[in-house]
């Protein structure tokens, strides 16, 4: 295992430096600067705040000066914010986006699963055929349009939820449910489609045939092997549920990360871009860890190594 | 091949030494007992009564009527071998004895299955589990896919047993390794903790004998239980179910076309044709004077080394359509006898002896004026 463990933290290292680089060549070869709207200034001021940013030097300098930030975890001042670092921006923005993001995958990943359970378990049945007509709307669905469907309903017309920001449980009813439909749809289809191939195996009839309750023939039987397929999709979910918090932060008024990054990007602010894309990577790529080493535990026949004399 | 795929291999190498191993030790120990398989004393004790069972299930093409009126009974201590091609309701007369049929598109007509004076078909799901895996167990055909891939054979094999008895973990656990050792399998403590997959099918099968019996049940239904494993394995698992029915006096039942399994442990001997029991009765009445004319097409479908070739017989054309299945014989379109009333009403039962029935209108006075 410490093996395996070592081996993927050098394959994540090498994983955010392509990100990094390939994010800083991007962001440089757009046309326009942070100080195209600020068209006042004298060219002295500006030529002064390009030396200040380090704008003024050639880009390879920049890279390697970005580079070196990266491995000291400083990125510097915001550009647009004068008074803020990068790392303040990220210490206040992240926690707030991090709540968002796990409370979501947790609702997605629970209720998509129960319902994907259940529909299979009723196969052809009434609660099968409702749940996947919902999984249907829920998959089609653009979060977006879901969250404004939401706030005009149930906050604005009905008036029982707070319709934005992030002050209390309440508050994160909405923008949680509007993140975690399309998701929890999915998973419910996989689950659905995997449980049920389950269900037709021998070893659920030898299941049957031991006279164990249904309650432990479902979840200690048939869903350890039915969750294989979603754990494999939660990766790539992952990424969707973090790039939807930008959205949806942005209609709900969450003061989350979301808000800076879509901000920096207009504004060119180059630290607040490059910080917030290393951390948000490093963030996602821990994330897949994770959720690779789930499968060794789901099925044991799955090594995420091979043994320590062999490699 | 990397060392990994190598590993593997020393491993499914290791298995089958061990298989292998266990059948040397077998037949070492047969030999120093003078072992010889005798003919069992069967007792007169009923275990099992199958009454006029009658079963459907639903397709988008209509209904089929998998059985169609079967019965039969079982006696303490003995193997009962039901035999018969693919589709004539072996594993159907199997699933509804072990109330394992979905209910639907399953659906027990009529009959009744008799166990310890209760009758099954009318059992609520919750009573069904107060009998199944207790009272009776089943082995299932693919030890390759019988067991859980994900979880340890220690916690397959307890579970049923913590469930029906209560029991506790260590005690359950020695339980599990009482039976490990029972079936054969040696190290049993540092085999529980592993799974399946590093096992062999032989091991596996072993494995699902084991599961099967850990509650002591008084009826073993085994389906097909020596299909899928090649030939060496097959005999020690037959030895193993011997054994077995030795130690515990377990009643089996064994679903199979091989009759060469049939030869080997069978008591008695029930023959199904498109839903029904045509001929039933003891193993060396059956194989030394079968009655019914199927029942001989059926051994004379069997190669044999001292045949040639061409004597070879098969039973030429198929079996009925189960969707609308004849009035009559079943087997009237195939049979080389077929008689006018054959197509149209289905014979009575006729005993040949005490412990041999057949259903063939051959058995009828009237019959031997027109083959005469």
């Amino acid at each position: 295992m410490a093996v395996y463990i070592v081996k993927r933290f050098f394959m994540m290292i090498a994983t955010i430096l392509i990100i990094a680089t390939l994010t800083f060549f991007l962001m440089h070869s757009i046309p326009g600067s942070p100080f195209d709207e600020e068209r006042t200034s004298n060219p002295t001021i500006q030529a002064n705040l390009e030396k200040f940013y380090k704008l003024d030097q050639p880009v390879t300098v920049q890279y390697v000066h970005y580079l070196k930030s990266i491995a000291t975890f400083d990125f510097g001042p915001s550009i647009k914010k004068p008074n803020e670092s990068v790392n303040s921006l990220l210490a206040r923005g992240f926690p707030i986006s991090f709540e968002l993001g796990m409370i979501t995958i947790l609702v997605a990943v629970v209720s998509g699963i129960i319902l994907g359970t259940f529909a299979a378990l009723r196969h052809n049945g009434i609660i099968d055929y409702m749940a996947m007509a919902f999984a249907v709307v829920g998959i089609s669905v653009p979060n977006f349009v879901l969250a404004t469907l939401l706030i005009q309903q149930v906050a604005v017309t009905w008036q029982w939820l707070p319709p934005a920001t992030w002050s209390s449980p309440l508050h994160m009813i909405l923008p949680t449910l509007a993140l975690a439909t399309g998701p929890m749809a999915i998973i419910a289809r996989l689950t659905r489609a995997s449980m049920l191939e389950v269900l037709t195996q021998d070893y659920m009839k030898m299941a049957r045939a031991k006279g164990l309750t249904p309650f432990r023939i479902v979840v200690r039987h048939a869903l350890r092997n039915a969750l294989m397929p979603v754990v494999t999709i939660m990766g790539t979910m992952l990424a969707g549920i973090l790039t939807g918090t930008f959205v949806i932060e942005k209609i709900f008024a969450i003061p989350g990360m979301g808000k800076y990054f879509v901000e920096s990007i207009n504004n060119r602010d180059y630290p607040v871009i490059m910080g917030s894309t290393v951390f948000y990577s490093a963030f996602l790529v821990f994330m897949l860890f994770l959720v690779d080493s789930v499968y060794g535990f789901l099925d044991p026949r799955i090594k995420l190594h091979r043994k320590d004399g062999d490699v | 091949m990397n060392e990994h795929q190598l590993d593997n291999a020393n491993e499914l190498i290791r298995n089958r030494q061990e298989d292998v191993l266990l059948a040397e030790r077998q037949g070492e120990s047969d030999k120093k007992q003078g072992k010889k398989r005798k003919r069992k004393v069967v007792s007169t004790e009923k275990v099992l009564t199958v009454e006029n069972l009658h079963v459907s299930f639903t397709t988008f093409g209509g209904e089929v009527q998998a059985l169609r009126g079967v019965s039969f009974e079982l006696y303490k201590g003995e193997t009962l071998a039901i035999v018969g091609e693919s589709g004539c309701g072996k594993s159907v007369t199997a699933n509804t004895i072990m109330g394992l049929i979905p209910q639907p598109p399953g659906k027990i007509k009529n009959g009744k299955v008799l166990f310890k004076g209760k009758n099954l078909t009318k059992l609520s799901k919750a009573g069904l589990r107060k009998i199944q895996g207790v009272d009776i167990s089943m082995i299932f055909q693919d030890p390759m896919t019988a067991l859980n891939p994900t979880l340890q054979i220690g916690e397959q094999l307890t579970e049923g047993y913590r469930t029906h008895h209560k029991a506790s973990k260590a005690d359950a656990r020695k339980k599990a390794i009482e039976m490990l050792e029972l079936v054969g399998i040696p190290n049993p403590q540092e085999r529980l903790k592993q799974y399946p997959h590093q096992f062999s099918g032989g091991m596996r099968q072993r494995i699902v004998i084991a599961i099967a019996l850990i509650c002591e049940p008084e009826l073993l239904i085994a389906d097909e239980p020596t299909t899928a494993l090649d030939v060496t394995i097959q005999a020690q698992i037959l030895e193993l179910f011997d054994e077995i029915q030795e130690k515990t006096g377990v009643s089996i039942i064994l679903i199979t076309h091989d009759l060469g399994v049939v030869a080997k442990i069978a008591d008695r001997i029930a023959v199904m044709y498109a839903g029904k029991v045509i001929e039933i009765g003891e193993k060396r009445e059956i194989f030394y004077t079968p009655q019914h004319p199927y029942t001989k097409g059926l051994l004379n479908s069997v190669p044999r080394l001292d045949l040639k070739e061409e004597e070879l017989q098969p039973i030429e054309g198929t079996p009925p359509d189960l969707f609308s299945p004849p009035e009559g014989c079943p087997f009237t379109a195939r049979c080389p006898f077929a008689m006018d009333v054959c197509d149209r009403v289905y014979p009575e039962t006729t005993q040949i002896s005490a412990d041999h029935a057949v259903n063939c209108w051959l058995q009828d006075e009237r019959a031997k004026l027109v083959f005469a």
